[in-house]
Formats: structure tokens, C-alpha cells, sequence
């Protein structure tokens, strides 16, 4: 997924001069390409993530779109506060560029996951907060926050992303994508844990369950219509995400469905804090927090058999 | 809003009595409007009177204008706000009756500054970041070939933050000679000296030894403060140590960490205008 950002960056660089790259240090290879083709437009502000933040609003304020990039937890919540207060309250078009989103960083450990940083930045209100699935994905997301006339958060995983079937790279604002066709329930995902998703749509096909499979990139502040349509006539919906539920995806649906009425039962899969303790890989990460297919296909059928709360009309 | 007037250049004494008569100016702003609004911090806006003065009376080339070549300002300590209004007001970048909502209900001017308000190019409130910022926007002027300027007011507690140290380090790194700072250095902040909260000496060595031609003046002698932000550069981002004291110009104020926060009272209020106009001179308390 770094590699087609920084692609994509080049691309939009190209067609726009006043684009600049800013990294607190991290990158090592990845951002080379954009370094070689821009060498004025790029800056390494050494390991300074609340000065590259400052740094950033300056020169948004000269008319220049900037994208700063750095582990996606440094990159938010170390700086959010100055990111608050420049490029948010300012309504400049910078980019925080966060990689490793959720557990890309398994055995790194607690300090280098990934997890609230998606409630914080959804918390700012005029912030688009896009997790892309894919690296097509990124790259058509990318696009869309190129044109923004304000600040975004671009939460990017690692690398060895897989390219999720069915996506085919599409992103629209506000808009959740089918990347499954079902009727029994919805699993919906965000980021780039929704290869689980789909594979736990296979488990529960071979329990004679259709599941629909959605993707929800862009986790905007408030509902969007295009979630509460997809949601009507729901029975029910898993929402899947590497991260805090707590102002995150889970939230969002939650907001959506109580804020519509919608008679739809909601199970969110995700994490609830970050704690110390064993680590591993990704995968035996996301173990630990139901967040693999067969957690998550047994979430579901949980969520199948509990009972609706009775409609007051 | 009023037309911009020339800055205040031209011959030396002439222009030194010029900018002392806009900081008496600017002081009486700072009381009424302080005293209508009930509000405090008039300790900080009383002690960077005269540097905003001098920036924004003489030194600072279309500041508060659109102009893209302009001079930027910054106020990192953004808790002055009144003071940079006042300096607004009286050098015809605000009319008055903008002023006069300082702190009232619906305003732009609340107590730290804010971009909505035309002629604040950043919005400040937080310590420590502002600095950050005028990096930002001195390597966007650069990259631009623009004749712009920046010039970032920070207190001396503000360089207890940490940000502060990243950014010295940054306009150090890369040459930003187009970035003037000054550090409001009155030794006082919210609770108590700097000294004993913090001890920041030697202040000027320490950023010289981030990288920056440091020079200290008299914060309260315009032609001191003229010398150290009109003085030949040499490459290097430069710091001007101002050296002032919190509540200048009101005897009972001076040199007392109270008037950090503490609003005025009527008899108070009266005492310091009666100061400030020159009727009376009170010995500081």
C-alpha cells in the first residue's frame, strides 16, 4: 500500500507543483522515487512528528497541499494537538500519511500499533479520514484527497498488501463498496483487514449463510446517506476493523443506524484499547482480537441468532 | 476598515518618538479594553507593547495585508493577543469599533488570536507550536524566491516546550535567514519566576548553540529593538532576547507574576490609565 501511495504521489506531484512530502524520518527506500523526481519538494524533518505538523500548516499557509508521512500512530497522536490546531482549525489541505495502520507492526509491539488513531482523527469533525483496502484503493483514495480544499488523514497499512477481490480499486466519498453479494447479513470492513472479512463470508457459505461483504474506506465524522442505504433492510451487520471501535467504524455504524431507526442489529469486531503483553505477527495479533475469519465468522453467527429489540412505532 | 498608513520610518529620533507615542497608545488600548472585557493576561500584552510597536509600527513590510510578498507574524505566545489588536488598532489595520469587541459575545477577538480574524495569518493559543509554523511558512517564502519575512513572538516560559527545541533545530538545519524570532523575556510566568520553575539561562547561548545568531536587547527601548532586528544577518535564523518586564507601564503591575492573570478593578483601572497617559508615575510595587 506505501508503494502506490507514493506512486500515486508522483502522479499527483506531477500535475501539481505546489504538492510537497514531508517525513519524520521513516520511509527508508519507500520514499526515494518522490525524493529523486522532487528534491525541492521533499523534506525529512528529522524525528520531530509535532514540528513536521508545524512545519506542514506553514506552508499550507503559503499555498502549497502537503502530505506528512510517518508510522501511522506517531504520525496522529503525537502531533494531534498541533495538527488540531494548524492545518484542522486552519482548514488546510495537508495529508497525514499514517503506514502500519492497526497491527502491520506485530511484533514491534504496543507502542508501534496502530489503533486509536482513527477516533482521534474523526473526532476533528472536517477531516476526511480514509483506510483504503487495497493499493488500488489507496491510489484512487489518494486522487480524491488531492482535490480537497481541506485536511485529511490517509491510514495506509504496511506493504504486501494483497489486492481484495471484487474492489477493483473504486472509492467515493462517503460511499461503501460491495465487494460480496449476500442477503443474510452484512459484514462490513474498513482498512486493511477486510480480506478477513471476505474469508470469513467463505466459512459461513459453507454453512449455507450469504453474506454480503462491504468496504467503508471513507469514515467520515457523520452518517452518510450512502451508509444508511446500504443499511436499510439490513438484518444485521458486523463491522470489521483493525483499530478502536470507540469512535471508529463500529461508531460510525452505530451513529448511523441509531441516529436513521433502522431495526438492524450491529456486533462490532475491532479492538477495545491498547494493552502490553504477548506479541507476535499480524495474524496472530489479530487472533487475539477476533479480528481473523474464524473470529469473525463466528461473530456473525452469533449475531444471527440474537434476538431483534421490538420496533416502538 | 481604516487605510494602512506608511510605516514609521525615516529619521532615528523622529521615528523613536513616533513609535514610544504608538506604544503609549497601544498600552491605553490594552487597559480599556482589558477593563471592559473584565478579562486578564494584561501583564503579558503590557510587556510586548513595545516590541509589537516596533514590528508592526516600522519594521514589518504589508504585514496584515494580503499581499502574498508580506511579512508574517506570529504570535507564539498567543495569550498577547490584546497587545498585537492594540498594535492592529493603532497602526490602522483595525478600526475601533473591531477593537472594541475584544472579548464580547460573537467575536473574532477573543483572548488568543484567531485566523478567521482578517490580518492573523495563524491562530495561535497553545505554547510552543507557533514557532513550528513560522518555520513552515519562512521555507514556503524561500521556495517562492518571496522578499517575505517572518517574525515569531514567543514568551521565555514558552521554551520550556519541547516543540520549541524541534523547530530551533529545523531553521537552524536549513538556513532560514528569512525567520526572525524574539523571546518575550520577562522571567515571570503563570506561577512563579522562570528561574525557579525552569531555569532557561543563559537563554541567548543556548540558542546559539541550536544554531542562531542570538542578540539581546532592551525590550522596552524601541532604538534597542530596532538595532537587533534591522542588524546586518549572516545566514543564520536570528533570535532577539528581549528583555522586558511582565506589566510595563503600570507601576503596581510591574514585575508581579499576579498580573498574568489577574483583570483589573475599578480603582485599579483608574490608577493604570491615569499611568499610562503619564498623569502620574507610580514607583513599581
Amino acid at each position: 500500500m506505501r508503494n502506490a501511495f507514493v506512486a500515486e504521489l508522483i502522479e499527483v506531484a506531477r500535475a501539481d507543483e505546489s504538492v510537497m512530502l514531508l517525513t519524520a524520518d521513516l520511509g527508508y527506500n519507500v520514499l526515494d522515487p518522490f525524493a529523486l523526481e522532487f528534491p525541492d519538494r521533499f523534506v525529512n524533518v528529522g524525528v520531530a512528528e509535532q514540528n513536521m505538523a508545524g512545519i506542514a500548516t506553514g506552508l499550507a499557509l503559503t499555498g502549497r497541499r502537503v502530505f506528512i508521512y510517518s508510522i501511522a500512530t506517531f504520525a496522529t497522536l503525537r502531533c494531534f494537538e498541533q495538527f488540531r490546531n494548524g492545518p484542522a482549525l486552519h482548514n488546510l489541505p495537508v495529508c497525514v500519511v499514517g503506514v502500519g495502520g492497526g497491527y502491520a507492526y506485530g511484533n514491534l509491539g504496543p507502542s508501534h500499533f496502530a489503533l486509536e488513531d482513527v477516533s482521534a482523527m474523526r473526532a476533528l469533525g472536517n477531516v476526511r479520514v480514509v483506510a483504503p483496502s487495497d493499493p488500488d484503493q489507496t491510489r484512487s483514495a489518494l486522487r480524491a484527497i488531492a482535490a480537497l480544499p481541506g485536511p485529511a488523514y490517509l491510514r495506509l497499512g504496511k506493504g504486501g498488501n494483497p489486492a481484495v477481490p471484487g474492489l477493483a480499486g473504486r472509492f467515493a466519498w462517503n460511499t461503501p463498496e460491495t465487494i460480496r453479494a449476500g442477503s443474510e447479513l452484512l459484514l462490513l470492513a474498513t482498512g486493511a483487514v477486510a480480506p478477513e472479512a471476505l474469508a470469513a463470508a467463505d466459512r459461513l457459505a459453507l454453512k449455507g449463510i450469504q453474506a454480503r461483504v462491504a468496504v467503508q474506506a471513507h469514515l467520515p465524522a457523520e452518517p452518510p446517506e450512502e451508509l444508511e442505504n446500504l443499511l436499510r433492510g439490513c438484518r444485521g451487520v458486523l463491522t470489521v476493523e483493525e483499530g478502536c471501535v470507540t469512535g471508529g467504524l463500529g461508531a460510525l455504524v452505530a451513529q448511523t443506524i441509531s441516529g436513521s431507526g433502522l431495526n438492524c442489529r450491529l456486533q462490532m469486531a475491532g479492538t477495545r484499547g491498547a494493552l502490553a503483553g504477548a506479541v507476535g505477527s499480524r495474524e496472530f495479533m489479530l487472533a487475539g482480537q477476533g479480528l481473523d475469519a474464524d473470529s469473525l465468522a463466528d461473530q456473525a453467527l452469533g449475531l444471527l441468532k440474537r434476538k431483534t429489540a421490538p420496533v416502538r412505532t | 476598515m481604516s487605510t494602512m498608513p506608511c510605516p514609521i520610518t525615516g529619521a532615528n529620533s523622529q521615528r523613536i518618538a513616533q513609535l514610544e507615542h504608538l506604544s503609549r497608545q497601544m498600552r491605553r488600548g490594552i487597559l480599556e479594553r482589558a477593563y471592559a472585557a473584565k478579562v486578564g493576561h494584561i501583564g503579558s500584552a503590557l510587556s510586548v507593547a513595545d516590541i509589537l510597536a516596533v514590528l508592526w509600527g516600522s519594521v514589518m513590510r504589508d504585514a496584515g495585508t494580503q499581499k502574498p510578498a508580506r511579512d508574517r507574524f506570529v504570535l507564539c505566545k498567543g495569550h498577547a493577543a490584546l497587545c498585537l489588536y492594540a498594535a492592529m488598532c493603532h497602526t490602522g489595520r483595525m478600526d475601533q469599533a473591531t477593537f472594541e469587541s475584544y472579548c464580547m459575545e460573537d467575536t473574532h477577538l477573543g483572548v488568543h488570536p484567531e485566523p478567521t480574524l482578517p490580518g492573523i495569518d495563524v491562530g495561535t493559543g497553545s505554547l510552543g507550536q507557533g514557532l513550528s509554523v513560522a518555520c513552515g511558512l519562512a521555507l514556503g517564502l524561500r521556495l517562492d524566491r518571496s522578499p517575505g519575512r517572518v517574525y515569531a513572538l514567543l514568551s521565555d516560559a514558552e521554551c520550556n516546550e519541547g516543540q520549541v527545541w524541534e523547530a530551533a533545530q529545523f531553521a537552524a538545519h536549513h538556513k532560514l535567514n528569512n525567520l526572525t524570532a524574539l523571546v518575550d523575556a520577562n522571567g515571570t510566568q503563570a506561577l512563579g519566576r522562570t528561574e525557579e520553575v525552569l531555569d532557561l539561562s543563559p537563554l541567548a547561548r543556548r540558542w546559539e548553540a541550536f544554531g542562531w545568531q542570538a542578540v539581546e536587547a532592551d525590550g522596552h527601548d524601541h532604538a534597542s529593538l530596532l538595532e537587533a532586528l534591522e542588524a546586518p544577518r549572516d545566514g543564520r535564523p536570528r533570535m532577539v532576547i528581549a528583555k522586558t518586564v511582565i506589566g510595563k507601564g503600570v507601576g503596581y503591575m510591574e514585575d508581579r507574576v499576579a498580573w498574568h492573570y489577574k483583570s483589573m478593578n475599578a480603582e485599579e483601572y483608574a490608577r493604570g490609565v491615569a499611568e499610562v497617559d503619564g498623569v502620574v508615575r507610580e514607583a513599581a510595587a
